[in-house]
């Protein structure tokens, strides 16, 4: 391979190195409207009354809109960006009058100026009935306060939800007699994890433009990962019809899933949709903070049985989560709390139950790791505690049990493990890590120790039988192609990638190969960025895409030199006939091709290639945390985090390098340091990057990543996901070498260092 | 109010409110590169020169800035794209939003430390928040931009 394998630079590097103009709020008009949003201050209410008459006299202001604009008993929507019909829950009016969480919008308010909506912002005078919330997760279901008691609620899906009972979804699965299996085990680790609600923290902040274009048509310009999605989305919002909408992606700044639920979209379209001004609307780090899409809050029950002699035989997992306000992707992220942590190991029962509730904080939606973090947090806890108590070493009982290449995976919606290396990955990362010399732990002489840990982790690639992959590629003047996509590159460089593939198929160079992406009035369908889908089933269609554009290059080569498209063969410059020709004939150059296909000709030089996948083979990582406690004041550090994955093929070794160094890096803020806490009257603490601590280039010591693949036949040259798997091991990993330096266990993140020095008993 | 200031070398007076912060302003005249990722101090985005020391231009009133020089990387293109080009070379700059605060951060601290060890690197960067990368593509990005220039430095031809 030429092209693919290799560590070439992002097509876009130089210009965002260089600080080019090429977000958002770069290219938006300059006449935008600004818009912002009023908020409520209370956990559960009901609007009563509201007075914009003050508000409005504000010079510069354009526009107040309320609930009383807004038809309460019309549909409701999701902003959850998934495949129609949506898994997520109806919940939402654009405006409601009964707001769920503080921060709830209450009033969508426009102006020439920041400060004239600031003021204007100050001067609406509301008036609430207000209601006793629901902060407890615990306690939300069938409790007597209803999250969503209105009628026109609507859950699309069958995923067990029941609005009168605060539920958003209940599951439940298994194989094999779970309750005989575990009391015939000589062992079983029966404990409750918990971890919260953590945030994205993309450096970018959710944002959004619109105009009204030429046809009279709302375009929105926004920094989302699925811009197909949004356009259903606004049209639901808005109840205008989907051909008036077309939504575009610039570069991105961050998403990690964040930006696979609509935050901001509706709010502007709807400005411009009624004013048929441009707006634009930009949330500041706090709304970020207070009123976005975090990581469902989930509360994980573990029961591990195993035999005396190290053999695991049974896995039970119970997922409680809180999907907040509102249920965008509380149906499908509690699933991965399971069925991306129990399968990595062989067992003969299984059982998984989950249950999603509503309570009155923000909601919750899509972040890295989707549910699998949360349930491998507490699976490999449970499976480390298990190797403590039965006395052998945590790697050998792993590579005792961990389910292999080959294997039928129950808990993997019954599909085969096509393709594994997680035996090599364990193996490299006990030398790596310096295991045998370093585990447990070593007294540095200094009141500090230093410990290992380790967890283990996979995710899918794509959903299967859901997820549509796209590619367009057209030959253009002079032989270079244009690869025109419908998934969202948010930094993580899927322009590259997804142009490598191109470029090894077409063999072309890497540069001949444009790429333009994402736009709803031209990108070929593509369900978007995420669920570790683009590289795997996008990248897919892109080889299949490049393979049938060389055919018809072949084709209308062999016409221009007289033979038929079976006689000739292409070499990525020419198109040659196998066999000499009579009159000599026998070459004729790409770029002479493209120059020809453009007079008197009718066979298009392009091609579209759409890709769904039956499979969602598992990449896989371990990681081993190398960390050191100050036994005095409670600082814990990770000196080192050592982690290996399998990934298949990397595409590019450099990007799939920094994928997982920056998911490791936020898997280990979430395990050390982000928290969120909520007042006893439902307002997030954390409300900014001075309460809400994201790890910086001081908290860490080194992160080393190698890669051992394994060959995915399913996937782009051998190639798996690798954009979310890598966020999982270092929650597990550290607060099992946190228990080895201090020999106290932690079921929560984060563990902090107030924990460390004095633990709950 | 009235200001003058030395916008990447021009210099421009501008009629302004006093309450204008300095990164509003830049981004005013066209300096894009200049970002915000917080309200709070915390995240580095929109550093800037005053004067050729790096500032937070959140944090700033244009109106301080009266009478002095501002620099953004609009004005350090050549110095961007030369360093720019490592971190590029490791697939570092990912979303690029922080970038531009990043390498304004990094140019200030070579100017002021040309051999700096890795602690000093990461002291002196410490402020430069970074979601994408996890840190360890910009060091090494850094550290093979350094031996570069040392090796440039000592006239050996790579």
């Amino acid at each position: 391979m030429k092209i693919v394998n290799q560590p070439l630079r992002k097509k876009d590097a130089m210009q965002l190195v260089t600080g080019q103009p090429v977000y958002m709020d770069d290219i938006a008009p300059a006449n935008c409207l600004v818009v912002k949003l009023l908020r409520s201050p209370h956990a559960n209410a009901i609007v009563t009354s509201i007075n914009t008459a003050i508000a409005a006299k504000v010079p510069g202001i354009e526009a107040i809109y309320t609930w009383e604009d807004v038809d309460q008993d019309a549909r409701r929507f999701t902003c959850a960006g998934q495949t129609y019909p949506e898994p997520s829950p109806y919940d939402r009016l654009l405006l409601d009058r009964h707001v769920r969480f503080v921060g709830d919008p209450v009033a969508i308010v426009a102006g020439e100026t920041e400060k004239a909506v600031d003021k204007a912002l100050s001067l609406i005078k509301v008036q609430y009935e207000i209601l006793e919330p629901i902060l407890d997760f615990h306690q939300s279901l069938d409790n007597k306060i209803l999250i969503h008691p209105e009628d026109n609620w609507e859950s699309l899906c069958p995923v067990g939800a029941d609005n009168k009972r605060n539920l958003c979804a209940h599951d439940e699965c298994g194989a094999g007699d779970i309750e005989a299996v575990l009391a015939d085990c000589d062992v079983v680790i029966d404990r409750v994890y918990h971890t919260k609600a953590v945030q994205q923290t993309m450096m970018e902040t959710f944002r959004t433009f619109c105009t009204i274009d030429t046809y009279g048509r709302l375009n929105v310009v926004s920094s989302t990962q699925i811009v197909f999605h949004c356009r259903r989305i606004i049209a639901n919002a808005l109840h205008i019809p989907q051909t008036k909408i077309r939504v575009s992606k610039p570069r991105i700044g961050g998403g990690f899933g964040a930006k696979q639920t609509s935050i901001t979209e509706i709010y502007p379209a709807f400005v411009t949709w009624m004013t048929k001004k441009p707006s634009k609307l930009i949330f500041s780090r706090e709304e970020s903070m207070i009123a976005s899409t975090p990581r469902h809050e989930m509360e994980v029950h573990v029961r591990v049985g195993a035999m005396n002699d190290g053999k695991i035989r049974a896995i039970d997992v119970y997922t409680l989560s809180n999907t907040g306000a509102y249920g965008e992707h509380g149906p499908t992220t509690v699933g991965l709390s399971g069925h991306k942590s129990i399968p990595l190991y062989r067992t003969e029962s299984y059982r998984f139950v989950s249950d999603v509730v509503y309570t009155n904080r923000m909601s919750a939606g899509a972040y890295r790791g989707y549910g699998a973090t949360q349930g491998l947090f507490a699976v490999e806890s449970a499976v480390n505690e298990l190797a403590a108590k039965l006395d052998i070493d945590p790697i050998e009982l792993r590579e005792m049990n961990i389910a292999r290449e080959g294997d039928m995976m129950p808990a993997y919606y019954d599909s085969w493990n096509t393709s594994s290396a997680l035996d090599r990955c364990l193996k490299r990362v006990r030398e790596m890590s310096r295991w045998d010399e370093k585990y447990p732990v070593r007294d540095m002489g200094n009141g500090k120790v230093r410990s290992l840990g380790i967890g283990m982790s996979m995710q899918g690639s794509s959903i299967p039988f859901v997820d549509v992959g796209s590619a367009t590629l057209k030959v253009n003047d002079d032989g270079f192609y244009t690869l025109i996509i419908g998934s969202a590159d948010m930094g993580t460089g899927c322009d590259t990638v997804l142009a490598q593939i191109a470029a090894e198929v077409l063999e072309c160079e890497y540069d001949d190969v444009t790429v333009f992406g994402a736009d709803t009035d031209v990108s070929p369908y593509d369900s978007g960025s995420y669920a570790s889908s683009t590289t795997y089933l996008t990248g897919k269609a892109v080889e299949i895409c490049a393979q049938k554009l060389r055919g018809k290059i072949c084709a209308l080569g062999a016409q221009l030199l007289g033979c038929s498209a079976d006689e000739v063969v292409f070499d990525g410059r020419c198109v040659t006939r196998t066999q000499p020709a009579a009159d000599g004939k026998n070459s004729i150059a790409l770029a002479d091709i493209a120059t020809a296909s453009m007079c008197g000709n009718s066979v298009a030089l392009e091609e579209t290639v759409t890709k769904s996948s039956p499979v969602s083979p598992p990449p896989y990582m371990v990681g081993v945390a190398e960390v050191e406690v100050d036994l005095l004041t409670g600082q814990a550090e990770v000196i080192e985090f050592n982690a290996v994955v399998d990934c298949g093929t990397p595409i590019n070794p450099n990007l799939a390098r920094v994928q997982a160094e920056g998911g490791i890096l936020q898997g280990i803020g979430m395990a050390l340091m982000e928290n969120i806490t909520y007042t006893p009257e439902g307002r997030v603490v954390e409300n900014s990057l001075m309460q809400y601590k994201i790890p910086s280039r001081v908290d860490i010591g080194h992160i080393h990543v190698e890669f051992e693949s394994s060959y995915e036949g399913t996937g782009p040259f051998g190639a798996k996901s690798i954009g979310e798997v890598v966020i999982n091991t270092p929650g597990p990993a550290i607060a099992h070498a946190i228990y080895n330096a201090t020999g106290h266990r932690y079921y929560e993140l984060p563990i902090t260092p107030e924990q460390i020095v004095m633990p709950e008993k | 109010m009235l200001i003058n200031i030395v916008l990447n070398g021009k210099k421009i007076t501008r009629e302004i409110e006093p309450d204008l912060l300095l990164i509003d302003f830049v981004r005013k005249e066209g300096c894009f590169s200049v970002k915000r990722g917080c309200e709070t101090s915390n995240c580095g985005l929109c550093t800037v020169f005053l004067n050729d020391k790096p500032v937070l231009s959140c944090s700033l009133l244009a109106a301080r800035a009266d009478g002095q020089q501002v620099t953004t990387l609009e004005g350090l293109q050549e110095e961007a794209a030369e360093f720019g080009a490592f971190i590029a070379d490791q697939g570092a700059e990912q979303c690029g939003f922080c970038n531009p605060g990043f390498i304004m951060n990094a140019l200030a601290l070579f100017r002021e430390n040309p051999e700096p060890g890795e602690e000093e690197i990461k002291e002196y960067l410490a402020g430069n928040l970074c979601r994408c990368s996890g840190y360890e593509g910009q060091l090494r990005g850094i550290l093979n931009f350094l031996a570069w220039k040392k090796d440039k430095k000592r006239g050996v031809s790579l």
